[in-house]
């Protein structure tokens, strides 16, 4: 093994910093220019659109509203996408019918951004406005379990179990919406081919689903259409689904036989999905040595009225801890907005973040410190689903965390300072460890070079670096004789980049296909060598580009030139291993952390972050930790910053730009530690592998919530916490 | 954004003239905020006139033994100035705690006065904003208003300034040059410059159609040893204050002999606290007379809906940016 386990850079490193990584915006074809006009009411109709000076002004190329969409865009159309929740996908243009403010409603395209930008302030909009509903807490009353999926089933008789519980709390906790701002914002670009077909460059992180969109919108099937994405600047969840930009610059290219370019301005960012507000209710009782007896989840989360975007928010109360009654209920309000869309740990950050906040307030009642209620009531076992786990080392994450961090004498550490007062928290995090069905294709070149195709996505977390490294081990060549391409429907199937599955699922077909490329080269090797016959092919090895066998060596390249070019082109598609469907498979971690708060003016800081993670084997320690604190760090924006402000009479997002909508900066960060523990693991996947794009932002905000308590003995019991929330508890 | 044209005079005066040729004019400076506003439609000029080339970027010696800071001298380069550190110290933190180093590096002195409000009723056209559209309405009133005003506010109009360096050239007591075209200038106090919003709060200032900042000008140094500038802010860098303190103070004999104290955050113009300096001037400085102060200083806060907090933390910032000023030695 030469670089699986390695702290690899990233083989797209210089590229990334010497700009050569073409992104969505970065083809240079020569673009018209798309921009799009949103609506300023949240609900009502569009009475009247007058686009005369906009088609007027100087250098527009045409203007799409719904009183010019094309007609068989209108006839049994499929808008949905690989990912649409149940309900009808917002169809751009369909009519005059408005559903939420920032809704588009016509599209300028010209020969300039500035030019498409300022013609949009030319149309004239009349509407008939209708009252504005406002937000998830304005309507509970509509809150409905039938628009949600069922959780996991109930377990135990938990009233009973409740009542006879020694302590017991009843608790709710709120979070904000939060919006998706990847650094490079929503951008496609369509080249228009002489022949009529398109070449579609989409920030997207899986072009499948655009080529399915495409396809059921426009009616162009992979024959006209070739989506590609080489690099996305982040998504985290954004790119999971199409976005109108897709649908804007696609419709423009078609209409005006052109190329057309859509940027999104970080303003229209907020006009699209983002992670629901939700509101969850806790029972949580426990006994009089801290054993867990009986726990009620219950969360009402907001959707769109017209699809029921759900997550899985209330199962991990059923999962995280030793429970025998377990009530999980989870319920959806539409509230007048775009849909929700799935955000880094979707679900899981929401759950566990009520949960560990619960298990800390009970820990707190029963008089236990909460690492060792949460040691306690450690399970080994999915009570869920009835299954083992593929693997779990929590309890090594405990201890390791509990050391780093110092948490047995932590309060021997703290120093008090004027005005500030200090606090240790900590919480549980975990999160899915899935593997999808995937294909890769190889082939080598006569150099000696192979090329790996998948049709996966890079966004930012590593995917060009870690398949070369697991293919260049498989293989026994170095990782420069790798090119590994990604991000094109020309390519093999692969699942959307999401879900922290990519190296489980593509990482492990890329280890079958290398497999196969050396079974493949060692036949030829027997058929043109008679004396090998015989040979088994466990007696071969395979090291620096050469098979080996006892002390002789053959060189890939000379073994190829007794072989046909598609002999060494091979395909496979890799299903998910058995112990998916045996055991339930999840990564976890501890993370620990101290804050300081001015208890005069509620500032809140986080000088130490620690995070102790136990993700089966770790392909490369760079990337993943990269992945783990740019998770953690988000995760303290959610906890202390970020708060998408919808004003409750208009439904506008009135903090749509990067000055108002607070992200963490690099001032508000300071130690962050991470740490792998050992964790082997012989059923998730072939590799042993378990994603890590997501733990590290799952159960962070309930540890600092936690941490802040301990520190002022005030449970703000809501994201974000904010210096008001401090002063006014 | 709109057509506009740009033009880029080579002296004050062909500046001052093509600002009265087309009244629809804005001066350039930086463009750290102009040039955002105008990208989101709110400010309109159908003409830009650069100044931030024009001959006032210096810091000299004037003649009553202060200091003058020229208009078009980045912000940067004030609060870095030697001299700035040394003998106005307040300043220099207050403009240090401000936006980015990026922004900094850019903005002007003047164009730091002239900064428009961050009310996001303000920035979004789609919403109605008396300061933006007279007449339109105030969205912030029963809004989104945990950021705004809790003195001298109107119906009308509910939006605090932004700015920290303007805090700490009211607790100073500067004065601002501004120049008509002819060659007549005339000086106000700084705490004249800005206004309250009254029915026009279209209207930030009490600068006069034509009129340009050309300097700022500090009285002799002031608060080299007690000072401090205390931002409070949702973010460690890179936000506005929830409300900020300028503090300074000269100490004599165990008493109290001169004050600069002025917030931020709190009303549409920096809030200079002349009742708390006027208590404070002649009493020792220990913890029971700043709570004192304080209390004097935020008796006849209005709160809004969502802005209760910033009365308990306006007289908490007080005590504590006069404690931190009081700390500082020599």
């Amino acid at each position: 093994m030469l670089n699986i386990g390695n702290k690899q850079k990233r083989v797209d490193g210089p590229q990334k910093v010497t700009g050569k990584a073409t992104y969505a915006a970065d083809i240079a074809s020569p673009f018209y220019h798309a921009y799009v006009l949103q609506s300023t009411i949240a609900c009502g109709s569009i009475t009247a659109i007058d686009t005369s000076a906009a088609e007027a002004f100087e250098g527009v190329k045409g203007i799409f509203t719904h009183k010019n969409l094309p007609e068989r865009l209108k006839n049994k159309v499929d808008y949905t996408d690989p990912l649409s929740p149940p309900g009808k996908p917002f169809r751009p243009f369909y009519n005059d019918k408005i559903l939420y403010n920032g809704q588009p409603i016509a599209l300028v395209v010209a020969q300039t951004f500035e030019q498409a930008r300022y013609a949009s302030k030319l149309i004239k909009v009349t509407y008939e406005e209708k009252k504005f509903k406002g937000s998830l807490s304005d309507n509970l009353k509509n809150a409905s379990a039938d628009r949600a999926p069922e959780p996991a089933s109930n377990r135990g008789d938990f009233k009973k179990a409740f009542k006879n519980s020694d302590y017991t709390i009843i608790r709710e906790y709120r979070q904000s919406r939060n919006y998706h701002n990847p650094m490079e914002p929503h951008a496609t670009s369509v080249e228009y081919k002489s022949d009529g077909s398109l070449v579609v460059y989409d920030k997207i992180q899986g072009v499948a689903s655009s080529l399915k969109y495409l396809n059921g919108v426009f009616g162009l099937g992979a024959d006209r259409v070739q989506v590609k994405s080489d690099f996305v600047g982040g998504a985290f969840g954004s790119g999971l689904r199409p976005q109108y930009q897709l649908f804007m610059a696609t419709l423009a290219a078609l209409e005006l036989k052109h190329n057309v370019q859509m940027v999104m301005t970080r303003a229209q960012m907020f006009s699209f999905g983002y992670r629901p507000e939700v509101i969850h209710t806790m029972k949580l009782g426990c006994s009089k040595d801290g054993i867990l007896k009986a726990l009620s989840h219950k969360t009402v989360g907001e959707t769109s009225t017209f699809e029921d975007f759900n997550e899985t928010i209330v199962d991990w109360s059923g999962l995280l801890y030793k429970c025998d009654n377990v009530n999980l209920e989870y319920e959806l309000t539409p509230v007048q907005s775009y849909t929700p869309l799935d955000m880094r740990a979707p679900g899981g950050v929401s759950g566990v973040y009520a949960l560990e906040c619960a298990i800390d307030e009970l820990a707190h009642e029963a008089g236990i410190d909460p690492l060792e209620f949460r040691r306690k009531n450690y399970v080994d076992y999915d009570q869920n689903e009835d299954k083992p786990f593929t693997s779990k080392e929590l309890m090594a994450c405990y201890a390791r965390c509990e050391e780093v961090f110092g948490w047995k004498n932590r309060k021997d550490l703290s120093k008090t300072e004027p005005h500030l007062l200090k606090g240790y928290g900590m919480a549980t995090g975990s999160w899915e460890a899935l593997q999808q069905p995937a294909s890769v294709s190889l082939s080598m070149n006569e150099e000696g070079t192979f090329t790996i195709k998948c049709a996966t996505a890079d966004i930012g977390t590593g995917t060009y670096t870690v398949m070369s490294q697991i293919a260049a081990d498989k293989l026994g060549v170095s990782i420069e004789k790798i090119k590994f391409m990604l991000g094109d429907t020309a390519f093999p199937d692969s699942p959307i980049e999401g879900g922290s599955w990519t190296v489980s699922s593509v990482g492990s077909a890329v280890a079958s296909v290398c497999e196969k490329f050396k079974y493949r080269i060692a036949d030829i090797w027997k058929r043109n060598n008679p004396d090998y016959q015989a040979v088994a092919f466990e007696d071969i090895s395979f090291q620096k580009g050469k098979l080996e066998y006892g002390s002789k060596t053959f060189a890939f390249t000379e073994i190829m030139q007794q072989a046909s070019k598609e002999e060494l082109s091979i395909a496979h598609s890799e299903s998910p291993a058995a112990g998916q469907n045996t055991h339930s498979g999840y990564a976890h971690c501890c993370v620990m952390v101290e804050v300081t708060v001015d208890k005069d003016l509620g500032i809140i800081k986080v000088p130490r972050l620690v995070n102790v993670s136990a993700a089966g084997k770790i392909i490369n320690p760079k990337t993943a930790e990269n992945q783990l604190l740019g998770s953690m760090v988000w995760g303290l924006g959610m906890a202390l910053r970020e708060e998408g402000m919808v004003d409750t009479r208009y439904g506008r997002v009135m903090n749509a730009n990067f000055a108002e909508y607070h992200i963490a900066v690099n001032a508000d960060i300071h130690d962050i530690h991470t740490e792998f523990v050992e964790e082997k693991d012989d059923k998730v996947n072939p590799l042993g592998a378990k994603g890590v794009g997501e733990l590290g932002i799952v159960g962070l905000a309930a540890a600092i919530s936690n941490a802040i308590f301990d520190a002022t003995g005030k449970r703000l019991r809501k994201l974000p916490m904010l210096l008001d929330d401090v002063l006014e508890a | 954004m709109r057509p506009f044209t740009y033009t880029q005079p080579e002296t004050i005066e062909e500046a001052l003239t093509a600002s009265v040729t087309n009244t629809d004019s804005k001066y350039l400076g930086g463009g750290t905020n102009l040039v955002d506003l105008m990208k989101e439609d709110v400010e309109r000029p159908s003409q830009i006139i650069e100044v931030a080339d024009l001959d006032f970027n210096t810091i000299t010696s004037n003649e009553t033994g202060g200091i003058t800071l020229g208009a078009m001298l980045s912000n940067s380069e004030t609060a870095n100035h030697p001299d700035i550190r040394k003998n106005y110290p307040l300043l220099s933190m207050a403009m240090l705690s401000a936006a980015t180093a990026q922004i900094r590096n850019m903005a002007t002195n003047g164009g730091n006065l002239l900064q428009r409000t961050r009310c996001p009723y303000f920035f979004e056209v789609s919403m109605p904003c008396n300061k933006r559209e007279p007449g339109s309405g105030c969205g912030a009133l029963e809004g989104a208003n945990s950021k705004h005003a809790i003195f001298g506010w109107s119906e009308s109009c509910v939006a605090t300034h932004p700015s920290d360096m303007c805090v700490a050239l009211a607790a100073l007591e500067a004065t601002v040059t501004l120049q008509k075209p002819g060659g007549t200038s005339r000086t106000i106090e700084f705490t004249d410059f800005h206004r309250l919003p009254g029915d026009q709060p279209e209207k930030d200032n009490t600068i006069l159609p034509g009129e340009i900042i050309t300097a700022i000008d500090l009285p002799n140094p002031k608060f080299q040893t007690n000072y401090h500038y205390l931002k409070i802010r949702e973010r460690s860098s890179y936000a506005f204050a929830l409300i900020s303190v300028a503090a300074g103070l000269q100490i004599s004999g165990g008493k109290i002999t001169n004050i600069g104290l002025a917030m931020g955050g709190v009303a549409h113009k920096p809030w200079k606290l002349i009742k708390a300096e006027a208590f404070l001037t002649g009493k020792m400085p220990t913890k029971a007379n700043f709570e004192q102060a304080a209390e004097l200083a935020l008796k006849g806060a209005k709160t809004l809906s969502e802005n209760e907090y910033k009365v308990i933390m306006g007289i908490k910032a007080i005590v504590r940016a006069l404690e931190q000023a009081l700390a500082k030695t020599a």
